[in-house]
């Protein structure tokens, strides 16, 4: 009796550590954010002396300019981040789908942007972006081109510019895995039914792909919607608040301004905005196995 | 309708050659089955034909003219994949129309053939059902409407029965010998099923480790297979190889070896004679073996019974004939035994003999 007890909360002990860590790691902080943004809140003060404002910081924030400017810097950067890096990795993965000799150093050269740690990734580019000794300007300089204010007048895109390097290969790897898991009976019969390479990407790679696209879509979107790291050294947010998106405002409020329940209230609407994504990635993948389950079972009736 | 030449057609992968010239005619409206078991080249034919396979060296000739230069698309064809190769993404309407569609042919055009088509093969209450909502069988007829909407000259097929069970593939079978005596087409047909090859074929060719073995119509084949492996490829049960030496005696010539002494006909017997070795194997199909305890022992084999296989009006036996198994048909009704010692009679006409070395029919 006690032995099948125990036998039963066997999974459970060995599930408790990770438990624990979670709750510690995850939820603690969490609901301490969630709490914290209801008062208002400085850094010199604990959590418990802070006066309780009830839902004053979030409206604050809603009719805040600065906000609605970060907030749309950082809509645009995730916007074009994410368009231009599945073109240009769908493109590359496309092209890249064949045998060549070398092939695998190739991919591997492809992905190393990725494996670079943001930080380096900012400075480094932060030294190519540079007015003066930076790479790109004494390149347009030696072909007697007018340099370009990189970080100061095109922040927005020189970041854009630096993150697409980044995270491009992130999308082409799934993509890649994508198209190399396509039925290859399926492609010859579409040679053979008359289809032009192009008219093979458009009408069959494409929709099969699609479903593998729409996820690494979402997780780019969500990722691209907490970027630090890369943006925080090499402009700062700056000029003004060009750059300054959501998760770099969080910090300044949090550290510059020293109001720790706005930034709290700050770091909940964007929690918000990325359970939404997050929700409409599980929902999508759920629709897809629904629509599959329903096909097998039409299926097996009609056998 | 047009006619197939495949000249000297070599496949390399790399260093490795696995076709070693292929030369092969196919006449119009022929349906011509190439069969063989899995690595003999068989498929690699027909994908050099259909221009998914580059060709190393060689020519295919259609109507005398060269086509392995060109695009699948160019080449005036239709294949059927042996997974089916529908497009998973379109229903069965979009399947079908898929070329028609890409030929930007007029909309009403496309919209009756495709009726014509999905009517052809059974599928009219389907057509707007994806391919994952079909069965193995519906797939299948997908697949054939498929190539069939494209009205191309020549038919591919790539084992297109061997993802269906047993039941299905008799029958697909049997509707696929009606499409092929309906629409006027030249066809070829690749498989590893013997049955599939004698039941469909007008012309069978046999091919094993990328050479082409013989080719010819089932019945030549059948009865004068030029080799040791297209006799034991070709028939079911397959023929019983006995390894024997020719003797020549004054009442004839004779065929012996462990456990039978046998006579044979005079020509064969002619043949025999003037073969320079005298080490043969001597090739029996079960069908010419007939139980007759009355005939006499120089045109007969005496086997002893080790299993007994029913299989309705008929039964196989798998009998013991010297050191060597010999597999029989035998009448259900006839009562057998273990062991028992039967006498066969054998169709002296039936007889097959190979030179033991290079297996080639004398």
């Amino acid at each position: 009796m006690r032995r099948s007890v125990a036998n039963r909360l066997t999974p459970y002990m060995f599930l408790a550590p990770a438990a624990v860590i979670m709750a510690i790691a995850l939820l603690y902080p969490l609901g301490y954010m969630i709490w914290g943004s209801f008062r208002d809140w400085n850094p010199s003060q604990t959590i418990g002396e802070a006066e309780f404002v009830g839902l004053k910081n979030y409206v604050t924030l809603w009719n805040d300019p600065n906000f609605h400017e970060s907030l749309g810097v950082t809509l645009k950067f995730a916007f074009f981040v994410v368009s231009f890096e599945m073109v240009i990795g769908v493109g590359l993965a496309l092209l890249l789908d064949r045998d060549i000799r070398g092939m695998s150093v190739l991919r591997t050269l492809f992905i190393l942007p990725m494996m670079i740690a943001p930080v380096v990734v900012g400075l480094m580019w932060r030294y190519m972006y540079h007015p003066t000794v930076g790479t790109f300007n004494r390149f347009l300089e030696d072909i007697g081109l007018p340099s370009v204010d990189w970080l100061g007048q095109h922040a927005l895109m020189s970041i854009i510019i630096a993150d697409i390097w980044q995270w491009t290969p992130f999308i082409f790897i799934l993509s890649l895995a994508a198209l190399q898991s396509l039925p290859s009976s399926a492609l010859e019969a579409a040679r053979i039914d008359g289809a032009t390479g192009w008219q093979q990407i458009v009408h069959i790679k494409l929709p099969l792909m699609m479903p593998v696209l729409i996820v690494t879509a979402l997780l780019r979107l969500i990722d691209a919607f907490k970027v630090l790291e890369v943006i925080l050294v090499m402009t700062q947010g700056g000029p003004g608040l060009s750059t300054e998106i959501l998760a770099l405002r969080i910090s300044r409020t949090a550290t510059e301004f020293r109001e720790l329940g706005v930034a709290a209230a700050m770091s909940n609407y964007l929690l918000m905005l990325l359970l939404l994504l997050t929700v409409a990635m599980f929902a999508f993948n759920r629709l897809q196995e629904i629509r599959a389950a329903r096909t097998r079972a039409a299926a097996e009736e009609g056998v | 309708m047009p006619k197939i030449r495949l000249e000297n057609l070599i496949k390399r992968y790399g260093n490795v050659e696995v076709l070693h010239g292929i030369d092969l005619e196919m006449a119009d409206n022929e349906f011509t089955v190439l069969v063989g078991p899995s690595g003999c080249g068989k498929s690699t034919t027909l994908r050099m034909i259909a221009g998914l396979e580059d060709v190393s060296e060689g020519e295919i000739y259609v109507d005398e003219k060269p086509i392995s230069h060109l695009e699948p698309k160019d080449r005036d064809l239709a294949m059927v994949f042996q997974d089916y190769a529908l497009y998973p993404h379109m229903n069965v309407a979009q399947n079908i129309s898929f070329a028609l569609r890409l030929a930007k042919r007029p909309k009403s055009e496309i919209e009756s053939k495709v009726r014509d088509v999905a009517a052809t093969v059974g599928l009219t209450e389907f057509l707007d059902r994806k391919p994952g909502a079909l069965s193995g069988g519906q797939r299948q007829r997908v697949a054939m409407a498929r190539a069939l909407a494209k009205d191309s000259s020549m038919f591919l097929f790539d084992e297109p029965l061997s993802n269906l069970d047993a039941k299905l593939r008799g029958q697909m079978r049997a509707e696929l010998a009606l499409m092929s005596q309906r629409v006027q087409k030249n066809m070829i047909y690749v498989t590893h099923d013997q049955i599939e090859a004698m039941t469909l074929a007008d012309r069978i060719v046999v091919m094993h480790g990328g050479y082409i073995q013989q080719q010819g119509t089932p019945k030549e084949l059948f009865q004068r297979p030029v080799n040791k492996f297209v006799a034991g490829f070709l028939g079911m049960p397959p023929m019983n190889f006995l390894e024997g030496v020719i003797e020549e005696r004054s009442n004839g010539v004779y065929v012996k070896g462990d456990g039978f002494d046998l006579r044979l006909e005079p020509e064969k017997a002619a043949g025999a004679k003037s073969h320079s070795s005298k080490e043969v194997t001597l090739g029996i199909r079960p069908s010419d073996l007939k139980y007759d305890p009355d005939v006499a022992a120089e045109d007969a084999l005496q086997l002893d019974i080790m299993v007994s296989e029913y299989i309705g009006a008929q039964s196989v036996l798998l009998c013991q004939c010297g050191s060597a198994k010999v597999m029989v048909e035998l009448n259900s009704d006839v009562p057998v035994s273990f062991g028992q010692s039967l006498t066969f009679a054998v169709n002296t006409n039936g007889v097959h003999l190979f030179d033991r070395q290079s297996e080639v029919a004398l």
